[in-house]
């Protein structure tokens, strides 16, 4: 099976654009969703939800009041400024450690678990969808960016698909590397800014970090076509291929505004074509070796 | 007053309202906290006088003392340690350092070492005190480096955290602590569904909050609608103009070509100084 992450290190490139007009390209394959705390994708595909997971993430630490002495202990080891002055539990510090447990001199902390988000499998008017939402404010993203893609591996197994597509988050940090470490070819969407430029070779060092095949696609690239041969030139010297170069179109915000993947809201739009010519550029190379 | 500059999506132009506020303000200490990509220091290039490492402590076990009897192991919520029969396995970049297998292990045969994970830089561009972080590539962990910069913080001063996007530990880490936190947005569905997800996430942090809408004329008005019936200040529209998306793709901030703008990003942060009630 072949695993392709949309990504792009700065946000608001079009990684969630691209992607859902790839899984209409791809027709019954599996596209993951692992921008888990703020997933857009479903915007555009509709998912129907056939099975939702309760997500476990990090513990919470509880400290029972009846038995704590107020002695201090755990605030003074917890390295995460999660236990405040009157001993009590910042929910939102607390990363679920246990220093604080294992401290105590009285028996007074325990680790619960919380429920910190759901997973779903869900199906798509193009195949299927395994997404999540990450509850607001929680941490351990990366661990459920790996569940997510978990779901679409199993969905594609049994769809007798070979390909999962799946729409990363920004950055470069942990969720992005639990959406990339294992996949055969990694999409980075970028734009002629400087902001854009920067963030690609940044994007570009992590996949030459975990060995994945990249692929550079130029999105608005027309806002700046100086930049944009900047791009093309910093590409071919590094001897990474550009899938394509999409040109700025207000349609692209209209699709959205209507719930649509570019492809299917305006086919025979420059941008749906440019698209299009990149998907089967993508696909080649993972079918036929280059990825 | 520390005000920071947060969107549940990226690319939504929090970096250019930091930015521009800051260079329309005096005094002012600006700190890029979007430590996978920061930006802040493309659009400034600011002068670097201090340049410092970021390490995080992670466990070294000496094998010599250890028995192999597995207390870290079990303890370690991260998996950042395994323990065979023979050996121990330590892995770095799955720790969070919180410390714990140092006080667990009976025959105190771990230590902690040091690990890099990024760089702080200090600096700054005219009048303008610019901090910013690098997390290093491959390397998961931005809060450590987050807090780093976030140490830099002067107090007494007007402080501008540029946050990092989403709403997960590296965006929560930034804003806490802020006496008011700016909303980022555009007028677009993917806009409008991360920002419901960020006023969540600050509503529970109690940090009072307004909302800046970017590229004002695209998408639908979905946003005005919201903020209105929460009862949401828009503080400040920015027309989807070509000029200044063009300037922004050369790293120029827009007000200083189109100083009319300085006014309008003072008005802004005075609105904000008197919703956090400073």
């Amino acid at each position: 099976m072949k695993q392709l992450t949309i990504l792009s290190g700065k946000g608001g490139t079009g990684k969630t654009t691209i992607t859902a007009s790839f899984a209409v390209l791809a027709k019954n394959t599996a596209v993951a969703d692992c921008d888990v705390d703020a997933p857009d994708l479903h915007m555009l595909l509709h998912p129907e939800v056939v099975r939702t997971q309760e997500f476990k993430g990090a513990k919470l630490a509880v400290i029972d009041e009846e038995k704590c002495t107020d002695c201090g202990l755990c605030r003074e080891k917890c390295r995460f400024d999660a236990i405040t002055e009157d001993i009590k539990i910042d929910s939102i510090s607390c990363e679920g450690c246990g220093v604080c447990v294992v401290v105590c001199p009285v028996n007074a902390i325990t680790l619960i678990e919380r429920i910190s988000g759901h997973a779903y499998i869900s199906k798509t008017e193009h195949g299927f969808m395994a997404h999540a939402m990450l509850s607001p404010g929680e941490a351990s993203s990366g661990k459920l960016v790996t569940l997510v893609r978990q779901n679409a591996r199993i969905l594609a197994e049994k769809e007798h698909s070979d390909l999962v597509i799946i729409d990363g988050p920004p950055g470069i940090g942990c969720p992005v590397i639990a959406s990339v470490t294992g996949i055969d070819a990694g999409l980075v969407v970028t734009e002629p800014t400087m902001s854009g430029i920067h963030d690609l070779e940044r994007a570009l060092q992590l996949l030459r970090h975990f060995n994945v095949t990249p692929f550079v696609c130029v999105n608005v690239y027309d806002i700046n076509e100086e930049n944009t041969e900047k791009i093309v030139s910093f590409c071919k010297e590094n001897d990474i291929e550009v899938v394509g170069k999409i040109p700025f179109n207000a349609k692209v915000t209209e699709a959205m505004v209507n719930g649509k993947p570019i492809v299917e809201y305006a086919p025979e739009s420059d941008v749906a074509k440019e698209i299009e010519k990149m998907w089967k550029r993508v696909l080649s190379a993972l079918k036929h070796g280059g990825a | 007053m520390i005000l920071s500059i947060a969107s549940g999506k990226g690319g939504t132009g929090k970096t250019t309202v930091a930015v521009n506020m800051a260079l329309s303000l005096k005094d002012v200490q600006l700190l890029d906290c979007d430590v996978e990509e920061p930006n802040v220091h493309l659009l400034l290039h600011p002068n670097i006088s201090e340049e410092k490492t970021v390490y995080v402590p992670t466990p070294q076990v000496n094998e010599e003392l250890c028995d192999h009897c597995g207390k870290c192991g079990e303890f370690c919520q991260s998996n950042a340690i395994f323990v065979s029969s023979e050996k121990v396995l330590v892995f770095p970049e799955l720790c969070n350092s919180c410390g714990g297998c140092v006080i667990v292990c009976p025959r105190t045969a771990i230590s902690e070492e040091q690990h890099r994970i990024g760089t702080l830089k200090c600096g700054s561009a005219g009048d303008l005190e610019v901090v910013y972080g690098e997390l290093d590539v491959g390397e998961p962990m931005a809060v450590p480096v987050i807090n780093e910069v976030k140490r830099q913080i002067k107090s007494g001063k007007t402080v501008i955290l540029d946050s990092p996007p989403g709403t997960s530990c590296p965006a929560i880490e930034t804003v806490k602590g802020s006496d008011f936190c700016v909303l980022v947005t555009e007028p677009t569905p993917f806009g409008l569904h991360d920002l419901d997800i960020t006023v969540q996430v600050l509503e529970d942090m109690e940090i009072p909050f307004g909302v800046v809408v970017n590229r004002a004329g695209i998408g639908d008005k979905k946003v005005y609608e919201y903020c209105e019936e929460k009862n949401i200040p828009i503080l400040l529209e920015i027309p989807h103009q070509r000029k200044i998306a063009e300037l922004y793709s050369k790293g120029i901030s827009f007000s200083l070509e189109m100083p009319e703008w300085k006014p309008k990003f003072q008005t802004l942060f005075d609105e904000a100084r008197k919703l956090a009630g400073k």
